[in-house]
């Protein structure tokens, strides 16, 4: 029997690719979702509990700056781990399935 | 205001230096400027640290520079979340959009979302919302040009005609580099100008924090100290330590709270739907790179902003007479870091700083020029008008008309937004480019069913949405700090739309795809572009080799 699918249709069924892209959304949904609530809690506390926000650490620096700077933080951090799991998770297979591909 | 401030013949001075140094720039590097790719995407020929520069350079708008530090001098606290917002959301562009998109496109956002739809239809509608986008935030750059116009040359608010000569005069210089550098011009542009805005910034940071003992508390604790309160239109505005809290702009009412969310919301998805970003990601030669450039985009925005968390609480710290003055200063909160640097370095800080946001002003409205331009020539013309079949020559030349137009009608919308401020009207270019461009994007990156008749939904859906909401909201209409105070039609309660924009332009393209009838070889297409877009198999390439790396052996 031939098969009547398209030279891309066949890399999309194939176990390598699904592979990749199962990688990928593992990572960068959850991702999403956990920096998008973190964020979004972030500007509830500072619209419904600014008094919480304004609980003095030390000096005049209080919770509100802190956590503000922690968005900042977290992310660099994000960045980072994407980064390092890109490099080491997606690219090579993603590679191998391109030089396939191209070399046809 | 009625005593001088620094000399406008030093001000015009260090700016026509840098305009001086870009235009050699500009035009050494437009040399090379031979085909369409050259043109749009300068050859996919930029590294990914080039490019994250140049990123910066074109996020790190007036809105950031004057925008943020003036908000965070007037109304504290508040400020900062508007930064903190623009930073996070780039973790949207990083995780789900830059590299998938830089495999699929080739110019354009209209490549990605037409490439397994009905071309011609889905094109005009990503060209359309690239320009209402566009627009609107060119609208804000200008506004912020006017501003320190105001401050600069001692040009009075009510002189309108003098104003205007100089948006004049900025609108036309930007033509000039766009219609001669091309997208490789205007990238040379925007990296200057980001080295300069980080270079300057740091000056006046470091030396704030100096004034201080290097303690940002003690720094706060002044900021505290040297406002009480100030005094509004609206009346007596008890400010002290109510500048380090939230809810000075936001925290009046109920409805403020919601409308403060809405703005958030807007913020954090709207940079990865603007066009004029989603097109820098083409410089680069393939998808490592635009990630390497979103790298080197997030630390250097995000160093940015925490300076202008120093520059703000500096400015009302500082500056005489503090947030009070600020407000009231020509070009309104704006004023807040040309005034601090007067403060701090005098005539001369004055005129560095002030040569540093026009310059900002001038890179972002280039940029913002070509991206509109390019889907104008790109989409429009040669897709929709000539279904595919124009030559490259004749789209560039396309595209260069258009940015003609483009920067006057930039100049003319430039006069009429003098003295909003800026921070705010780039918050409304994001909450439409959010409610039109981003949710298509994420569905037809992620979506395999989304089909043509979901795309219209939700770009149109979004964009009609977003710009009928802001037209009848409190920024348009009806208060004092309205757009047209002298007329009332606010109907819609928020000032930012998208709360109720954004997921309704989610809803329309989830309930168009199940409407609409799946577009032909819907399977094969959704695998073309799924593969390319995870492998790069078959992406654009670059035209001219990398200067860091060999090139890529093409084999297809």
């Amino acid at each position: 029997m031939r098969d009547e699918r398209t030279l891309h249709e066949r890399v999309q069924a194939s176990p390598e690719f699904a592979e990749l892209r199962s990688r990928l959304r593992r990572f960068v949904f959850p991702m999403s979702a956990a920096f998008m609530l973190w964020y979004l809690g972030y500007v509830l506390m500072a619209s419904y509990a600014p008094e919480v926000m304004g609980i003095p650490v030390f000096g005049h620096i209080n919770v509100g700056i802190l956590v503000g700077l922690l968005q900042f933080a977290s992310t660099f951090v994000i960045t980072g781990i994407y980064v390092r799991f890109a490099d080491a998770k997606l690219d090579p297979v993603a590679e191998s399935i391109r030089t396939r591909l191209e070399g046809h | 205001m009625s005593e001088r401030l620094g000399s406008p013949i030093l001000n015009i001075s260090v700016f026509a230096a840098f305009v001086l140094v870009t235009l050699v720039v500009v035009f050494r590097v437009s040399r090379s400027n031979r085909t369409a790719s050259d043109y749009y995407a300068a050859g996919r020929s930029f590294t990914g640290p080039q490019n994250g520069v140049a990123i910066a350079g074109d996020y790190l708008s007036a809105a950031s520079f004057l925008g943020i530090a003036g908000a965070i001098a007037v109304n504290g606290y508040d400020g900062f979340l508007y930064s903190i917002g623009f930073l996070v959301a780039w973790l949207v562009a990083l995780l789900l959009v830059a590299e998938l998109l830089r495999n699929t496109g080739k110019f354009t956002m209209g490549d990605v979302l037409s490439f397994r739809m009905r071309q011609r239809p889905v094109r005009a509608a990503a060209a359309t919302s690239t320009l209402v986008v566009s627009l609107f935030y060119l609208l804000a750059q200008m506004a912020g040009a006017g501003a320190l116009i105001a401050l600069l040359l001692q040009i009075p608010n009510s002189n309108t005609v003098g104003q205007g000569i100089v948006i004049a005069v900025v609108g036309l210089l930007m033509i000039v580099y766009v219609l001669v550098g091309g997208m490789k011009g205007t990238t040379w542009v925007q990296v200057i100008k980001a080295g300069l805005l980080l270079v300057g910034a740091a000056t006046l940071v470091t030396w704030v924090l100096g004034r201080h003992g290097f303690d940002f508390s003690a720094l706060l604790g002044e900021a505290v100290e040297e406002n009480p309160s100030m005094e509004t239109a609206q009346g007596v505005r008890e400010l002290g330590e109510r500048l380090l809290i939230p809810g000075l702009q936001y925290g009046a009412s109920d409805l403020a709270k919601i409308d403060f969310l809405s703005l958030a919301l807007a913020l954090v998805l709207g940079t990865a739907g603007l066009p004029h970003i989603l097109m820098r990601f083409y410089t680069v030669p393939n998808a490592k790179e635009a990630r390497r450039s979103v790298v080197w985009a997030i630390w250097l925005i995000g160093v940015f902003y925490l300076f202008s968390l120093v520059l703000g609480y500096g400015a009302a710290a500082l500056v005489p007479g503090g947030a009070e003055r600020i407000a009231t200063a020509p070009g309104g909160t704006n004023s807040a870091a040309p005034l601090l640097a007067y403060q701090l370095g005098g005539e001369f800080m004055l005129g560095v700083i002030s040569a540093i946001a026009f310059a900002t002003i001038l890179a972002v409205v280039a940029g913002l020029t070509i991206t509109a331009s390019a889907s104008f020539a790109h989409d429009v013309y040669a897709n929709v008008l000539k279904r595919g079949v124009a030559s490259p020559d004749a789209e560039v030349r396309v595209a260069r008309r258009t940015a003609i137009v483009i920067g006057l009608i930039a100049i003319a919308a430039g006069i009429l937004a003098r003295n909003q401020n800026v921070a705010f009207l780039v918050a409304l270019a994001f909450a439409v480019a959010a409610s039109a461009n981003l949710p298509t994007i994420l569905y037809s990156l992620f979506w395999k069913r989304f089909n043509t008749t979901g795309a219209l939904c939700s770009i149109y859906g979004g964009l009609v949405v977003s710009v009928v909401l802001i037209v009848f909201s409190p920024a348009v209409s009806g208060h004092p700090t309205s757009m047209v105070p002298s007329l009332d039609f606010d109907v819609f309660p928020l000032a930012n739309p998208g709360l109720v924009s954004i997921p309704a332009s989610f809803l329309l393209g989830a309930i168009g795809t199940l409407v609409g009838r799946p577009d032909e070889f819907a399977d094969a297409r959704h695998a073309e572009m799924e593969v390319r877009a995870l492998t790069g198999a078959g992406s654009e390439k670059a035209t001219v080799a990398p200067k860091t790396q060999p090139l890529p052996k093409i084999t297809v």
